[in-house]
């Protein structure tokens, strides 16, 4: 079995945004870098698969972006892929999720998977389309928003979660892309020694006008900042000052204050 | 300009975010038809042409099928936008249709400017505008982002649906009922839910201890469930329960979308953040800027007096 796990490196959500000089997307400047969430799910979901059987998978992991994003891949190469493909894009933002998709494909097309992996969605553009658009453009079935994973004799049988709690059970014959959800598995940390045996792994760069032949078909007009909702009160300071300030307006603004 | 809406039927019922479709083609100041896999014994009020597909026949996911079924309203209505919810069927079935079309497009539409469409980006601290380059654009809006002006209205007029190759890839085999919810938060007066701000399972308690103070229900955001911090009947947001309470106190609760969406419509919200910028404070009535674990026990303290 050959296994892809597409992979994307986002911001630490918790960072202050800057905007880049055109005013289309973030200022790199400064940020820390991590592997998507979700894509950390998808690739600890493949490293299971492969435990699972017997070790006999090959998993690629594969990721656009420029230089920085090999971090994120040496990371899912220590947690357990075994060779990586870096699609090497400096300007990675200016593409739409059809071109992101289209280039992945363009790479898995001649290569055989059986299953590829990756998150429901970044953290940081959070469009939701990639998995779906790859599985379209390679013929595979497909299934989003996984919670549940089990595979058997060339099915997969998955949990997609729905809205208010309940999920969905669907099967699915391979080839077949899934996305993966918050909630699937806890992945694991990359041990030293892995970490070690990770650094020897191959890892192929190969600049993304060879994957990439088409145009977008959206575009970022412009990025900024939400505008800011009139009334919400922001409390700094000194403990006892903004405990002072809290209690006044919750009993001037609220009924529910008993005491204090 | 002619919208294509993509109605949503799930468990035997027409889902209500429908209507909110019909919102964001008014807001576009566009004509609009619908396409719906459900049954003829629940229609929509919808006053437009309905492309009804019958749900025995089509299953109410399988998304191979729709798709299909989509497409051929498509080539039937001639629409510049075909508009999902961004639901768990929309974002699915949405990238499967836009890339038979070859179409662009906008995921989690929030907003619309100028002929371009507002979405949200990086935990919601940033906003993009995108436009289309296609002929015809895919959209999917957030859930609760445009609301209908008065009650949804009108008879539709029927077309039938059918496509006659019915392969799909895909089989459903059925649903999983959400957990029994052991604490109905629905009825709280007073929530105070913990998030991934407060660091660790044995923090929570200092959380629930506030919530106790206040005579209210301790509340969760998805995080601190999944990492096993909290029971899931606590969960506030999307996948959890939806809560109007009097007070909420998000405490360590950066604000992602989903958690919003379950808390929003609580008269009053109290946020407690060491991070000035979550986005939590754009609806937040009072955002206290403090440390958690340091803020939330002396406020407790006050209560004890």
């Amino acid at each position: 079995m050959k296994i892809l796990v597409c992979i994307k490196q986002v911001p630490d959500m918790e960072s202050r945004f800057r905007l880049n000089g055109e005013g289309t997307w973030y200022d790199e400047a400064d940020l820390a870098f991590r592997m998507n969430e979700y894509d950390e799910y998808a690739v600890e979901q493949a490293v299971r698969l492969k435990e699972q059987l017997g070790g006999e998978p090959e998993i690629t992991v594969v990721s656009i972006g420029p230089d920085r994003v090999v971090e994120a891949v040496k990371k899912a190469l220590a947690m357990g892929a075994d060779r990586a493909v870096h699609i090497k894009d400096d300007e990675y933002y200016r593409k739409d999720p059809w071109q992101i998709s289209s280039a992945l494909a363009a790479h898995a097309a001649s290569r055989h998977y059986d299953l590829v992996f990756t998150g429901m969605q970044s953290q940081d553009r959070g469009s939701a389309q990639v998995g779906v658009t790859v599985a379209e453009l390679l013929g595979f079935a497909c299934a989003t928003t996984l919670v549940g994973f089990a595979y058997e004799g060339g099915t997969i049988t998955v949990k997609r979660e729905l809205e208010g709690g309940s999920k969905g059970i669907v099967k699915l014959r391979l080839p077949a892309v899934v996305t993966c959800q918050l909630g699937l598995n806890t992945p694991r940390y990359p041990t030293l020694p892995n970490i070690m045996k990770a650094k020897k792994k191959e890892i192929v760069v190969q600049p993304i006008s060879e994957l990439l032949k088409e145009a977008e078909l959206t575009g970022t007009a412009g990025m900024y900042p939400p505008a800011k909702r009139g009334g919400g009160i922001v409390i700094e300071g000194d403990v006892n000052d903004q405990l002072d300030r809290l209690l006044g307006i919750l009993k001037e603004k609220t009924t529910v204050l008993r005491a204090a | 300009m002619k919208a294509l809406l993509i109605g949503e039927y799930r468990q035997g019922k027409l889902l209500e975010s429908s209507y909110e479709l019909k919102a964001f083609a008014d807001r576009l100041g566009a004509e609009s038809a619908m396409v719906l896999v459900g049954s003829a014994a629940e229609m929509p009020k919808f006053g437009g042409r309905l492309y009804l597909a019958d749900v025995a026949s089509y299953g109410e996911y399988n998304p191979d099928l729709h798709k299909k079924l989509v497409l051929e309203a498509i080539a039937r209505e001639n629409p510049d936008y075909i508009v999902f919810v961004h639901s768990s069927y929309g974002w699915d079935l949405a990238p499967r249709v836009a890339a038979a079309l070859k179409a662009g497009q906008v995921s989690e539409v929030v907003g619309v400017l100028d002929g371009k469409f507002e979405v949200t980006c990086c935990n919601a601290k940033l906003r993009r505008s995108v436009a289309p380059k296609s002929a015809r654009c895919v959209i999917t809006i957030q859930a609760g982002a445009f609301t209908l002006q008065g009650e949804p209205q009108g008879v539709p007029q029927l077309e039938t649906l059918e496509v006659s190759d019915t392969s799909g890839k895909v089989e459903f085999v059925g649903y999983e009922a959400a957990e029994q919810k052991e604490v109905d938060l629905t009825r709280a007066e007073v929530i105070v839910s913990a998030g991934r701000g407060v660091g660790k399972k044995e923090n929570v308690p200092v959380i629930a201890e506030l919530a106790r103070a206040l005579g209210g229900e301790l509340g969760a955001s998805r995080p601190v469930v999944d990492a096993g911090w909290a029971p899931h009947s606590h969960q506030v947001g999307t996948t959890g329960q939806t809560v109007s309470p009097k007070l909420y106190v998000a405490c360590g609760i950066s604000g992602a979308i989903q958690h919003l969406a379950g808390m929003k419509k609580a008269d009053f919200i109290v946020a407690i953040n060491k991070d000035k910028d979550a986005p939590i404070g754009e609806i937040a009535d009072v955002l206290v800027v403090a440390d958690v674990m340091q803020f939330v026990p002396a406020l407790t303290a006050r209560f004890a007096r």
